[in-house]
């Protein structure tokens, strides 16, 4: 398999006035074409800024000060702008969180649509127009010729997130972060919106970043799993190893509390106290604050191992404890 | 796909009502808004038809017979057309006067409104989208100007420039440029926050794009507020520039001149050389700003009931 996208000791931080914010402080990972990988962590962890370091769109004060972002073999780490501008929305596009929000309230579907194609290629008003209706028709939009006519407002949640998904497919790009796509949508309509995503990339060998706090979402949709906290990836791999058998004592924590059947009428698991201060994070792991199996050992920053198929940063690392 | 039919009705094939139409509706609900919008019409056909209706072209001094001065309303001029509303000192018929005055007026008001709104609104936008010391050193620069009075400032920069059409335009657009670079700019923060700016650039769109065609539209309805407000007081500032004797030329009267021209009048009970022209100059600027506050209470949705 090759690789889209391979990150590697990426490190984002944000000098602000109160002090540095390491949000994304040493991550590795790698995208294979046609793959899905689910990006998940819980909010403020960093998994939206690793999203917008690939695309170098980190604003002040904030930027990318170590690592390299290979995309197709080429470094775009910190590459010149007009590089970025045209790998964004071309080769790499994006697709946000609220479709209440990301589409331009004033425009209509179709003048949306046409310029994401304008921005990167010289074509004719007629063929842009053709393949946004395609597009659209490709994302399950019935009669898309009324729907380019359209203003956003005239369109439910799920109808926008799926012109949403439209124009990032629109310049059939090898890469597609979905920065939790599904997060403001209602349940059913989530499930067809996920049904839709993956459909389209396996239809178009597309990889994709998904990137949400819903491991039931990215369960039955990502091929690997990398699980991030305060910054860094604390467990990374196979979606089945990761969810069957979970090793970093975190993962056990959010898989735990997930509601299943089986745990009706228990109570959740939860894993106890806050989020850290990303401004004054622990020594040594992150999450040793908060974790259970918390030893000496977890004073020093725990280094990447490889065990079980995974890579994994702790030093009492769970066995089997996550499926009861 | 099956689940497309599940969550997308059939396009419906009933009339449905279209932003503008729903604007107009809700325009028109309050009668003083209304009243005010029909006033405002009349003045500009009134204004724009001038040559056409009167009797008397006021700027032409073969038309204007120094013996009909100071004639009261109802008086028959030497032509032998009636001057309903008098005439002023020089012999000119007020009614045409005032007609012919109205659009001097209103033409300042809105060249000057109008490259105005351009000017802020570019050095506005400008502002909110660079930021850092592109902003700062910006904003100081409109936090100055606005801590001048407006009619201050006109005033010196007329002084200074001397009389005209052009110079009088020019100063209002000195003096009021700065209201709209602060609306626009508080607009346009509040718009860059917003995810369809950052969706906008993730699609790779230069930033001219993504200002002018994304941030721009949306920060039209403040605008249009700001600009109709500043309109009429664009028009009142000229006719106080005017009738301190630095606006505009006694050749070409503006409603300022006419009102100056009848004030040494007034005590000898001549009211009608002042008051005439005060009462189209305050009907002009009080419908333009009910106008105004009522498309504020329209365009502004926190303002809806």
């Amino acid at each position: 398999m090759t690789a889209v996208l391979e990150v590697a000791g990426l490190k984002t931080h944000f000098f602000t006035h109160a002090g540095v914010v390491k949000a994304v402080d040493g991550v590795d990972f790698t995208v294979n074409k046609g793959e899905v990988m689910g990006l998940v962590g819980e909010s403020g962890s960093g998994k939206s800024i690793t999203g917008f370091s690939i695309l170098g769109l980190i604003d002040q004060p904030g930027r990318i000060v170590e690592g390299s972002i290979r995309f197709n073999g080429d470094e775009i780490a910190n590459a010149p702008e007009e590089t970025l501008k045209s790998i964004r929305g071309n080769r790499i596009s994006m697709i946000f969180q609220d479709p209440m929000m990301t589409l331009n309230p004033v425009l209509r579907i179709d003048s949306q649509m046409m310029e994401a194609i304008f921005a990167h290629e010289k074509v004719s008003k007629k063929v842009a127009w053709e393949r946004s209706r395609h597009a659209l028709g490709l994302v399950g939009i019935p009669s898309p010729e009324e729907r380019l006519k359209a203003y956003p407002h005239q369109l439910s949640g799920g109808m926008r997130q799926r012109v949403s998904i439209a124009i990032a497919f629109l310049n059939k790009p090898d890469l597609i972060i979905a920065d939790e796509p599904t997060t403001a949508l209602d349940v059913t309509i989530q499930a067809q919106i996920i049904h839709e995503a993956q459909k389209l990339t396996r239809q178009t060998g597309t990889a994709m970043i998904w990137i949400t706090h819903d491991l039931a979402v990215v369960a039955g949709l990502a091929d690997r799993i990398s699980v991030m906290y305060a910054g860094r990836i604390v467990e990374q791999g196979l979606t089945d190893d990761v969810i069957d058998r979970p090793l970093h004592p975190y993962t056990v924590g959010l898989l735990g509390s997930v509601p299943t059947a089986n745990k009706r009428g228990e109570r959740l698991f939860q894993i106890e106290g806050m989020t850290p201060n990303m401004l004054a994070l622990p020594e040594g792991c992150a999450f040793a604050p908060r974790c259970r199996s918390a030893s000496a050992a977890c004073k020093a920053p725990p280094p990447i191992t490889h065990i079980a198929n995974r890579d994994i940063r702790c030093f009492n690392p769970q066995a089997q404890a996550a499926a009861e | 796909m099956t689940d497309t039919t599940l969550q997308s009705p059939a396009p419906a094939k009933v009339k449905v009502e279209t932003p503008f139409q729903r604007f107009r509706a809700e325009f028109f609900e309050s009668r003083i808004a209304a009243t005010a919008f029909f006033v405002l019409v009349i003045i500009m056909a009134l204004a724009i038809l001038a040559p056409w209706i009167t009797p008397q072209n006021p700027y032409d001094l073969a038309q204007v017979d120094v013996l009909d001065g100071r004639l009261p309303p109802g008086s028959e001029a030497f032509a032998g057309y009636t001057m309903w509303l008098g005439s002023d000192g020089a012999g000119r018929d007020l009614y045409s006067a005032i007609l012919y005055g109205l659009r001097i007026s209103i033409s300042v008001g809105l060249a000057s409104g109008v490259i105005a709104l351009f000017v802020g609104m570019v050095v506005g936008l400008v502002a909110a989208y660079a930021g850092g010391r592109t902003e700062a050193v910006i904003m100081r620069v409109v936090d100055l100007q606005l801590s001048f009075p407006a009619a201050l400032v006109a005033l010196m920069l007329v002084a200074a420039l001397g009389k005209g059409i052009d110079k009088i335009i020019l100063a209002l657009v000195v003096a009021q440029w700065a209201y709209y670079a602060r609306t626009v700019r508080a607009t346009a923060l509040v718009e860059r926050g917003k995810e369809y700016v950052e969706a906008a650039q993730c699609l790779g769109l230069s930033k001219t794009r993504v200002v002018f065609r994304h941030i721009l539209p949306n920060c039209l309805a403040p605008l249009i507020v700001v600009g109709t407000v500043q309109t009429a007081h664009a028009v009142s500032l000229e006719a106080t520039l005017s009738f301190l004797g630095v606006g505009l030329p006694q050749t070409e009267p503006s409603l300022g001149v006419l009102i100056a021209n009848g004030f040494e009048y007034m005590l000898s009970g001549r009211y009608w050389i002042s008051v005439f022209p005060g009462i189209a100059l305050l009907l002009t600027v009080a419908s333009i700003n009910l106008v105004g506050d009522q498309l504020r209470d329209v365009l502004n949705p926190r303002m809806k009931k």
